[in-house]
């Protein structure tokens, strides 16, 4: 008896396939579900079985619940993997899914919502003594009580909406003059992006570095950590470049770091995998900003440095296995880097939809885990990331290089892409030493030979 | 006077508003200024502008909210 019997991947691209692979793995059938623009698609063909669930529109198809829930009785499917981005952090989904007697894979929805506020989020992380950014930890109520906020606090400060996320719905405020200027349109841009127009302040961090632990909680109070992922090779505050282990760390403060995390999911009684992300400041002072309740896109780098496949714990933990690894069994073995390939314009991030007429990939000595394949169409409707190149090294030089030789051999026709922006960065002096922030693209890059 | 369209630059999803819960950009029958915005296009997950090529009154749409185009369909008219 395996753990499910037919998994439906309420996702679709690469990480539609990614899931599908470990579900073979384990012996449990797949259902893909697909919009118009995808019919075509890799992830559809290689399901067990389909449904067709709408229009290209994300709306009415991936980022509708209850088609995909339709779909999921319809196949009779147990367990619905809702991938990343789309539904996966939608505490109300995994609500009716669980009303309906199917799995959802991923956390407790009350542990989502918690989570999804970030002000609840920054006072539970708090109360478990894991740092967090210097701020306030309420609900700004009107500008006259964030005008005096922010005087006690002291500028430059961060205003944040706190459904927000992925780098949307934030604001620099440097003095009371900026403070004034953005509040109402903040709270208003809030409010239609995600439903909730509340506000709160945080020191500004200057320079930041990104990293961020990977956590994994079963449901009898078991957790591990699988290390860390630097990720602060950004461009319009979202990654493009991760790699594990992060350069910027010693043992010591890695230990610490990753014990703090664990200990801060833990302490919320969080279930499955998920990601806590911190910023670090340029004294190495690191602080909580916010947990990912889900599978994170850069999920393979942790995977090839420890050799645990991530896909597989969830699946396990969701139907309630007793999480065997223990701390001791996780190790780190080597370096990996993983490079997202961008369907877009590689100086000014213009998106390049169109026909992928070549694409040719290098099969040996790399990771790659793609949407599309040469011959597709690259639709305007999703995510421009088209894939995912990982290299894995004895060390960080030899990752490096290797992923320098796989790009060479990578050759792309019919649409723009960044490979031109990834091969800059793996060349500059600042990535080969370690030594870069998330302003690393905006300050060091110049594509002078593009 | 003379009519023209108002073509889209690139394939994605049409909206005439800046957001859901927001008035659309303009009207049929409302006059416009060479280079106001009249729509936006969403192209994988980033937003493009779609603006008046002239002066002059936005005739007809010819792209209702949430419609699919392509890149050298026609949005609207202006006279």
């Amino acid at each position: 008896m395996g753990y499910f019997n037919r998994m439906l991947i309420a996702n679709r691209g690469e990480i539609a396939r990614r899931i599908m692979r470990t579900c073979r793995e384990l012996g449990i059938e797949t259902v893909a579900v697909y919009s118009e623009a995808d019919k075509d698609a890799p992830f559809v063909k290689e399901a067990d079985h389909g449904v067709l669930i709408g229009p290209a529109q994300a709306k009415q198809s991936y980022l509708d619940g209850e088609k995909i829930i339709e779909a999921a009785k319809e196949k009779q499917a147990d367990a619905i993997h809702p991938g990343y981005g789309f539904l996966s952090e939608n505490a109300a989904f995994a609500e009716r899914c669980k009303e309906e007697g199917i799995c959802f894979i991923g956390p407790q929805p009350e542990v989502m919502t918690m989570m999804g506020d970030k002000i609840q989020a920054r006072k539970k992380m708090d109360e478990a003594g894991v740092p967090i950014v210097p701020g306030y930890n309420g609900k700004l109520e009107s500008l006259d009580e964030a005008l005096s906020v922010a005087e006690s606090l002291g500028y430059p400060l961060m205003l944040k909406a706190s459904a927000g996320g992925g780098g949307i719905g934030m604001e620099l405020v440097r003095d009371e003059e900026e403070l004034k200027k953005a509040f109402a349109s903040t709270m208003k841009k809030a409010d239609s992006f995600f439903g909730d127009g509340s506000l709160f302040l945080e020191k500004w961090i200057q320079n930041p570095r990104h990293i961020e632990v990977q956590v994994v909680c079963d449901q009898h109070g078991n957790g591990i950590h699988l290390f860390e992922r630097e990720c602060s090779i950004q461009r319009r505050n979202q990654k493009i470049l991760e790699e594990s282990p992060s350069p910027f760390l010693d043992d010591a403060l890695r230990a610490e770091l990753c014990e703090t995390a664990l200990k801060g999911a833990q302490n919320i009684n969080y279930t499955n995998v998920g990601t806590m992300e911190f910023i670090f400041d340029d004294h190495q002072n690191y602080y909580f900003l916010e947990m990912n309740t889900r599978l994170q896109v850069e999920h393979p780098v942790t995977e090839e440095i420890t050799g645990v496949d991530l896909v597989a714990l969830q699946i396990k933990i969701a139907a309630n296995e007793v999480l065997v690894l223990q701390q001791d069994d996780i190790k780190i073995k080597g370096h990996a880097i993983e490079n997202r390939l961008y369907a877009e314009d590689p100086k000014t991030f213009f998106p390049s939809p169109g026909s992928l007429e070549t694409l040719e990939l290098p099969k040996d000595g790399v990771r790659l885990d793609f949407g599309v394949e040469q011959g597709n169409k690259v639709t305007p409707f999703y995510d421009p990331m088209i894939g995912k190149i990982i290299t894995f090294g004895e060390d960080r030089k030899a990752a490096i290089e290797q992923m320098k030789k796989v790009l060479e051999e990578i050759k792309v026709q019919g649409i723009k892409t960044n490979l031109p922006l990834l091969q800059e960065i793996l060349d500059s002096k600042a990535f080969r030493d370690g030594n870069y922030t998330t302003k690393f693209v905006e300050n060091h890059l110049t594509l002078q030979n593009v | 006077m003379s009519e023209q369209a108002v073509i889209s630059e690139v394939p994605g999803v049409f909206y005439r508003k800046p957001s859901p819960d927001e008035p659309v950009y303009v009207e049929e029958g409302q006059k416009v200024k060479a280079g106001e915005t009249i729509g936006l296009i969403e192209v994988m997950k980033n937003f493009y502008e779609v603006t008046a090529p002239a002066d002059g009154t936005v005739k007809a749409f010819k792209a209702e909210e949430g419609d699919v185009v392509d890149a050298g369909q026609e949005i609207a008219v202006i006279e």
